[in-house]
């Protein structure tokens, strides 16, 4: 029952084959199984289990009309959970607990679903590997010696190895489709402002999406048009109607046109990735899909664009890190200064430290032009790309990394190299754009992820697109083979 | 662009971090580093072009004027590392 969708997991709980609290078990049992992959930094055992309870309650008395009752979902860390510790991968919140709930936990939560956990990730969503988490790295379940990605890591391997239903994720570089790629699961980032910011912990504003993380397309769209709409408490969130996701699923794609991205498939992209991605082009193909090809000239310059705007504005968001209100203080400070530098710098680990730094600098007086203004002028250029480029075709096409699961700590000591990682995602975000990636076939028993990106708020278009993919093909429905002694 | 242990003395003073002296030249050199990344922009003739802030250039809504949140101070000060009577606690700043 692990590896089964949420669609099926419904009609199942539905029929009767098994309870919410058989369910939550199973997953939970698992998740302590498969402790040494260190997808959860906290699992909520007894929660779980009496929301299932109340679950399989509902639905014995008739009252099951919740769209999600009884399936258990695990949220990314960066998500503030009320009464519930909520680390965004960091010794600074180490010990903070949520005052407050997240609009996405709430919204999920009231639409029925199980919160089963809370998924490790990167330092405050700074990296693309999850080994940048005070809590360790996460190992990739497909295989245990390489990274799951990041910085939704945790998310991703726990859905990849049957450890919930579902996770969420935050996606502001990449971190959503990225280590769906290397696990081997659907993961979509919406439109910039589809779905609230609200109590989830910011790392650069005008880039930061939530999203979810599954196992079909199907499950995307279910989740999405829960997950989505406008916020009275976040005021970048759209106030564009939220449409029935799941119910367009099916719509015609016969005059779909995709194009692929050609510089995505040039140098720096490997050969057995770039090999599976255009065996899936010839699914499409075989749909009647129309491909073509298109050019994002300035895509090129988005990694160095993003890392001086997500930087900059990380490193305003994260001031707020001070030792006085909430979070890591330091011992024994002798003055305040004392207390907000040694705080932050024992509080925050190196990889945040380094791009709060870069941050900084690019803020600074006298470089504020040559770096943050000229990166925002960037910004445009690549928006205006994917405008040029959507009059041509509906979808854009690539791969969504530049090779399979790298090994656990081949690229830490070269940060340059770890950034190009996101090369393929990043123009999304600058643009803000709805992109997604799903499994597309193996490439040395790693699975390679296929990425889709859409125009502004045209995820029902992507969302059907990703599903009559997944109809033609089986690539979503392989598991990891994993030792649990069931 | 090559970023000296001053220049990364004067931004640490301006992002309230403190780095050991060994972690002065690791810091300048990964600065370095991703600056040297970055400088890939400056190829780029963007003397027409508007700053982008927002993906789909929207403008900030306002709401009514009104008082929407209830005090949670008590609740808050919980989280604090020190507070007591209602105020969050530091080293004395004025003698």
């Amino acid at each position: 029952m692990h590896n089964c969708s949420i669609v099926q997991q419904l009609k199942d709980l539905k029929t009767g084959k098994y309870s919410a609290v058989e369910l939550t078990s199973h997953y939970l049992e698992r998740i302590k199984k498969l402790a040494p992959l260190n997808c959860y930094i906290t699992v909520l055992e007894n929660k779980a289990l009496e929301a299932a309870k109340n679950a399989d309650e509902d639905r014995a008395g008739g009252r099951d009309s919740a769209l999600l009752s009884g399936i258990p979902i695990a949220h990314k860390d960066i998500f503030c959970t009320r009464g519930v510790r909520t680390t965004a991968g960091s010794l600074m919140l180490d010990n903070f607990t949520s005052p407050y709930e997240s609009t996405v936990v709430e919204k999920l939560r009231s639409a029925g679903a199980i919160t089963i956990g809370k998924t490790n990730m990167d330092e405050f969503a700074m990296g693309s590997s999850n080994e940048n988490s005070y809590f360790g790295a996460v190992r990739n379940p497909w295989d245990q010696s390489r990274v799951p990605g990041g910085s939704s890591g945790g998310s991703a391997a726990a859905v990849a190895a049957g450890l919930c239903s579902a996770a969420t994720g935050t996606d502001t570089g990449g971190s959503i489709r990225q280590p769906s790629a290397h696990c081997g699961i659907t993961g979509f980032k919406p439109t910039y402002g589809r779905i609230s910011r609200w109590g989830m912990i910011a790392f650069a504003s005008s880039l930061d999406q939530a999203g979810p993380m599954t196992r079909t397309a199907e499950d995307a769209a279910l989740l999405l048009g829960i997950m989505a709409g406008r916020d009275k408490r976040d005021s970048t969130s759209l106030t564009d109607p939220v449409p029935d996701y799941s119910a367009s699923l099916n719509q015609s794609l016969s005059t779909l046109r995709i194009g692929l991205c050609e510089e995505f498939f040039r140098e720096g992209l490997d050969s057995r990735s770039e090999k599976v991605i255009m065996n899936a082009v010839r699914v499409f193909e075989d749909m009647g899909v129309r491909i073509t090809s298109v050019s994002l000239p300035n895509i090129k310059y988005s990694v160095p664009a993003y890392y001086v705007l997500a930087s900059a504005e990380a490193s305003a968001n994260l001031s707020r890190y001070d030792g006085v209100r909430f979070g890591y203080r330091c011992d024994n400070p002798v003055n305040l200064e004392d207390l907000y530098k040694r705080s932050r710098s024992q509080g925050f680990g190196n990889e945040v430290k380094r791009r709060i730094m870069v941050g900084t600098f690019a803020l600074s007086t006298g470089y504020y032009d040559a770096y943050y203004r000229k990166a925002q002028q960037i910004r445009r250029l690549i928006s205006n790309d994917f405008k040029n480029a959507f009059e041509q075709v509906d979808i854009l096409l690539g791969p969504a990394t530049p090779q399979p699961a790298f090994k656990l700590g081949e690229k830490t000591d070269d940060q340059v190299s770890m950034y190009l990682q996101d090369i393929y995602t990043i123009g999304g975000n600058l643009a803000g754009l709805p992109a997604m990636s799903i499994p597309s076939g193996f490439a040395d028993q790693l699975p390679v992820g296929l990425q889709l990106i859409g125009d502004h708020l045209d995820e029902s278009r992507l969302l059907a697109t990703a599903h009559q993919f997944q109809q033609q093909t089986d690539w979503h429905l392989r598991s990891p083979e994993l030792e649990t002694g069931e | 662009m090559n970023i000296s242990e001053k220049v990364v003395k004067e931004t640490a003073e301006l992002a309230q971090l403190v780095f050991s002296d060994e972690d002065l030249s690791v810091i300048s050199g990964s600065m370095s580093e991703i600056l040297a990344l970055v400088e890939q922009m400056q190829e780029v003739n963007t003397s027409t072009v508007i700053p982008m802030s927002h993906p789909l250039d929207a403008t900030q809504w306002l709401r009514p004027d009104e008082v929407t949140e209830s005090s949670h101070r008590e609740e808050f000060q919980k989280l604090a590392p020190e507070a007591r009577d209602g105020v969050y606690l530091v080293p004395r700043v004025v003698d």
